[in-house]
């Protein structure tokens, strides 16, 4: 169920890579995890965005978490809909969900295919 | 420790449900998502496993005078056939639990408490009831599931076969189900048209069944439970209650009209803090925890629950401050990851609910 071209992160947050730029969101998993989301609270156009540094965060019913960068970048964009529809994070998490595009600094690294997410997923059961 | 488990925790298991513990207890949190759950029970009706929850029968000669002194529910004016919200107070007036206590017969009575809260009541009361009062503890023995929406009188008369219309609220009928004895209690936690329903824990998963046969329920797990009482301004245990405060700075000291010597009596219209709605605007919530300051950013008190509010769109919130900032009209909810501004207003935050409904 989790994309085969998007890279993955421990930490619940894909990355596509489109030539220079990346468009990152949460998983499959983050939103199923979480159940509801409610708000999400993300960087302004511009931020500077340092992988594995928390980022902004989402919030559902019961919880609230961190957001961490699979990429380093500046933000070029952010999901605006998302300000007064957060539950597109579960409907469609890797569409219309989507967090933000960045200009990415540097390779992504450190991150996982979709074969090795789900079986770090299935670590987490 | 291994959680308990209720009649019902399987069928929730086999159902998809996502389960946490809860007071002990292997609860369903939610089915298909807590907002939708909380959406179909507002509209519609909704199915809850209460099971956890404590059943005491109190009984025998001098009940009704020993129980009025052991708790503060105002049993002079309750008739059989009728049920009542209250409270276990310690000597200071300090709430040790909440819970609803139901008449049968002059000294014949039912309470139901809170599942964290059963073992300390039923020490607590055995030690205030005579021995010649019988005090039974049923939970075991007992399912309670709580059917609650806008439809579920039709749903219950449409199960039951029965007309219960004239079934006025906090009060109670009791009834039979396939030959099975059956509790219907016009009852219940979440500001909605409800029911109560008390039957043996044999029958519960196929009261349960036959209650979700009909299409208008759904099973709607602890998650929503939470939106839909903390929306009312229905106080939880454990979060909006506790030892440390009374009913009167929970503001429920109007309940307080019993004129039985209860213990904690006298305790209980001590005000030093108040329990006050907060509404915040936006989507970040408050929590359970949070610091509430001053607008000039002294804190004074701390949130009790809070949460996104699924029917009004912003945040809502229980705060205790001191008695004297209770009436201020803004106050700063310290959060996370962000000072929250927050608006004093007045219970319940949502006011469409149809508990009170008549015909």
């Amino acid at each position: 169920m989790n994309p085969q071209e998007l890279l993955y992160s421990k930490t619940h947050e894909w990355a596509r890579i489109e030539g220079g730029e990346a468009v990152v969101g949460i998983t499959a998993f983050a939103q199923e995890s979480l159940g509801d989301i409610t708000y999400v609270e993300l960087p302004p156009v511009g931020d500077v965005l340092e992988a594995e540094k928390e980022f902004g965060s989402v919030e559902s019913v019961k919880a609230a978490s961190d957001l961490i960068a699979p990429v380093s970048g500046k933000v070029s964009a952010v999901n605006e809909a998302l300000e007064n529809a957060p539950e597109l994070c579960n409907s469609d998490p890797y569409g219309q969900g989507w967090l933000v595009r960045v200009k990415l600094t540097g390779k992504a690294e450190g991150l996982m295919d979709a074969a090795a997410y789900e079986t770090h997923c299935a670590s987490e059961h | 420790m291994s959680e308990l488990r209720t009649p019902l925790t399987a069928w929730h298991e086999a159902h998809g449900a996502k389960m946490a513990p809860f007071a002990g207890w292997l609860m369903p949190i939610q089915y298909e998502g807590i907002l939708a759950e909380h959406v179909h029970t507002r509209q519609h009706a909704g199915l809850f496993d209460i099971c956890h929850m404590g059943e005491f029968l109190i009984s025998g000669p001098g009940a009704d005078a020993a129980l009025a002194r052991a708790v503060s529910h105002n049993l002079q004016t309750l008739k059989p056939g009728r049920c009542r919200y209250g409270f276990l107070l310690n000597g200071k007036g300090g709430v040790l639990d909440d819970g609803i206590v139901y008449r049968f017969g002059q000294d014949d009575f039912m309470m139901v408490v809170n599942a964290a809260c059963a073992v300390n009541d039923f020490a607590v009361l055995r030690e205030r009831l005579p021995e010649e009062v019988t005090l039974s503890d049923i939970s075991a023995a007992t399912g309670k599931v709580d059917l609650q929406g806008p439809e579920s009188l039709d749903v219950l008369e449409a199960v039951l076969g029965q007309d219960f219309h004239d079934l006025g609220y906090f009060a109670f009928r009791e009834t039979r189900w396939q030959g099975e004895k059956l509790l219907v209690s016009r009852t219940g936690y979440t500001g909605e048209l409800g029911y109560e329903l008390y039957i043996s824990s044999g029958k519960t998963v196929a009261f349960w069944e036959a209650l979700l046969a009909d299409d208008r329920v759904k099973p709607v797990g602890l998650g929503a439970r939470d939106t839909l009482r903390l929306e009312a301004g229905l106080p939880l245990y454990g979060h909006d209650l506790d030892g440390e405060h009374t009913p009167t700075e929970a503001g429920m000291g109007r309940m307080l009209t019993s004129t039985a010597d209860y213990v904690g009596r006298e305790g209980a219209a001590r005000a030093d803090e108040m329990l006050i709605p907060l509404r915040i605007e936006g989507r970040r919530a408050a929590r359970h925890g949070d610091a509430v300051a001053l607008p000039d950013g002294t804190v004074v008190g701390r949130v009790t629950s809070g949460s996104f509010a699924p029917s009004l769109g912003c945040v809502i919130a229980l705060a205790w401050v001191p008695a004297a900032h209770a009436a201020d009209p803004t106050f700063t909810v310290c959060a996370a990851r962000a000072q929250l501004p927050a608006q004093r207003v007045e219970l319940p935050f949502y006011t469409q609910g149809t508990a009170r409904r008549k015909w």
